[in-house]
């Protein structure tokens, strides 16, 4: 597969490049200094950079096909995984992957969306986007987990929910709003982590947890923002301005009491290295389950009630 | 049954495309032209092929409930604009001409009220106002008739009308679908009950959240209901849609809904699903 570079990130990879070149005459000491130096203006240069993205920008980043999907994380961060299939009254939907696993030695229960790569796995995955029988497998999935007291990590990574006259006709709406319903009042530990583009109720699905996490250059909101730019400015031609609008990197949840925490992102973002971005957030995932881990059930629904109760800006 | 009574604090125009305000009115489903007195005791529904009508929260609370009987709650809840959104214009000055031209805060009224003398809480939402879209305003109030169906221990009822989360609010709009979903799951542990009612449209994230989740699910007529709305779905597929789609009656023949209910006879079933699941 062809690397796709995006346009910010070019000067940057042609640098990376250039100081590769160089490594193969290394032998010579005076080329060994410029190449420090080169590294250290390729490292300037990133941070100044990504210290600059706009949301749109990020937006970019949250779909960048070599970013890590939920299997990544899983290959990653857990050990022993067992994928599980299937929510027992209709089929298997490919774009939602769940099971048990070990992290960091202790069982939980992973569910996320998963995108695939190229176009067979994209068709094979439907690009992410979950039918009912997704988020009812998802269900099925956390209510196993709670049986046995064991935790659930969710990533979201989805462009939506499928559109489709099937996906209408299975109760799409139904099979969010039950999941919503059920994750609220579910008396194991949740940890909700947006890892790449959370598009509305079709993210939200999977997504009410005790805690709420988001990758570095994540994207949540209501609606993507061509379609904002369709929907709000009659054209497709204002997204940049509707991610302005719309306010959907991970610090602006943080303002908006969204999110509970950025998850820092390897230098270049996540798709540099899919390995460093999975220990960064399974270090993360230790901390906050063994936190969790110690509220008593009744009290963790209460709060994780309270918690998106409290959710919302209004006046009186 | 309850008759529609016309009182001056009822008359309120709700817009071009609400409630009709002129006084003959073309129906939308047989074409008849109808005058607004008969279409006022019909509950705004069409005499001849029944077509219904889309009416504000008053009309509908006054055909729900007991003459008299409403008392709003949180009458002053407003939005902030939390995000200082700008599209083509200001939310803020959207939010100030909607309010203008419908006399209402928001997208919901929410208050007690009494059905065939049963008490109840009740939330009944506006399409007029930004097309009955749910920002937190909307999630706020929905949220707080909880509590006080949870504390008097009467049922909820919320009539649903919206094209769903208010785009302007983003994130936190989103939010407020599993704001009232989480709210409803403690009204049904405390077990209240929630009798959900679908007018047309409901869609997008109320269906997604609190209209999906009555412990009873009533549409009315022809309503159209569905998460993903019609355009969308046609755009994604390329083909045309099958008719009656995502109409109220496809739904019930889905497994999605208990009943499809004339707007006649909707204070009469539920002021019967009331007494029955009291007594
Ligand atoms: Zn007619």
């Amino acid at each position: 597969m062809a690397k796709t570079i995006l346009e910010f990130e070019k000067p940057i990879i042609e640098l990376e490049q250039k100081i590769e070149e160089m490594r193969k005459y290394s032998d010579n000491l005076d080329i060994a200094e410029e190449i420090t130096t080169l590294e250290n203006k390729v490292n300037q240069l990133r941070e100044s950079i990504f210290a600059n993205l706009s949301r749109w920008q990020r937006v970019q980043l949250a779909r960048h096909p070599e970013r890590p999907y939920t299997l990544d994380y899983v290959h990653h961060m857990l050990t022993d995984f067992v994928e599980m299939h299937g929510d027992r009254r209709f089929g298997d939907d490919k774009a939602v992957v769940g099971g048990f696993g070990r992290l960091d030695g202790r069982t939980i229960m992973l569910i996320g969306q998963q995108k695939g790569r190229d176009t067979k796995s994209n068709l094979y995955r439907n690009f992410g986007m979950p039918n009912p029988e997704g988020y009812r497998k998802a269900l099925r999935l956390m209510e196993l987990a709670a049986k046995f007291n064991k935790p659930v990590v969710t990533l979201l990574d989805t462009p939506g929910a499928y559109p489709g006259i099937e996906a209408e006709e299975r109760g799409q709406a139904e099979a969010i709003a039950r999941n919503l319903f059920e994750m609220s009042h579910l008396p194991v530990p949740i940890v909700v982590v947006i890892i790449g583009e959370g598009a509305s109720g079709g993210a939200l699905g999977i997504g009410v947890g005790d805690r709420i996490l988001m990758f570095e250059n994540a994207w949540y909101s209501v609606i993507a923002p061509e379609s904002c730019s369709s929907i709000l400015w009659r054209s497709w031609d204002f997204k940049e301005q509707a991610a302005e609008a719309l306010k959907l990197t991970a610090p602006d949840l943080v303002d908006q009491g969204i999110v509970d925490r950025i998850v820092p992102e390897p230098p270049g973002g996540a798709h540099r290295n899919h390995e460093q971005a999975a220990s960064i957030l399974k270090k993360i995932l230790v901390e906050e389950l063994d936190t969790l881990r110690k509220i008593k059930p009744d009290k963790l629904v209460k709060t994780r009630i309270e918690k998106f109760a409290a959710m919302g800006a209004w006046k009186e | 049954m309850a008759w529609f009574r016309r009182s001056k604090e009822n008359i309120v125009s709700q817009g071009k495309k609400e409630t009709p305000d002129g006084l003959w009115t073309k129906c939308g489903g047989c074409g008849e032209i109808i005058h607004r007195r008969q279409l006022e005791q019909n509950l705004f529904t069409c005499a001849k092929c029944s077509f219904h009508f889309r009416v504000g929260s008053r009309e509908y609370l006054n055909l729900l409930l007991d003459d008299g009987s409403f008392s709003e709650m949180d009458k002053k809840l407003h939005s902030t604009d939390p995000l200082g959104f700008v599209d083509t214009k200001k939310y803020s000055d959207r939010l100030k001409e909607t309010m203008k031209k419908t006399g209402l805060t928001d997208a919901v009224r929410t208050g007690t009220g009494k059905i065939d003398k049963q008490p109840v809480v009740v939330a009944c939402m506006d399409f007029a106002f930004i097309g009955g879209s749910m920002g937190s305003v909307v999630g706020e109030k929905i949220a707080r008739a909880i509590n006080k169906a949870m504390k008097t221990r009467h049922p909820l009822i919320i009539v649903s009308s919206s094209g769903g989360a208010r785009m302007m609010e983003a994130a936190l709009s989103l939010m407020q679908l599993a704001k009232t979903s989480a709210k409803l799951a403690q009204l049904s542990d405390a077990g209240v009950p929630y009798i959900s009612i679908m007018t047309d449209p409901t869609t997008g994230g109320v269906t997604a959240s609190y209209a999906m989740l009555g412990d009873v699910n009533i549409a009315e007529p022809g309503a159209l209901i569905g998460f993903a709305g019609p355009r969308v779905i046609k755009q994604t597929i390329g083909k045309d849609l099958p008719k009656g789609f995502q109409r109220a009656e496809f739904l019930l023949e889905k497994g999605f809904l208990d009943m499809v209910v004339h707007r006649k006879e909707m204070k009469e079933t539920v002021s019967k699903l009331l007494s029955l699941l009291a007594h």
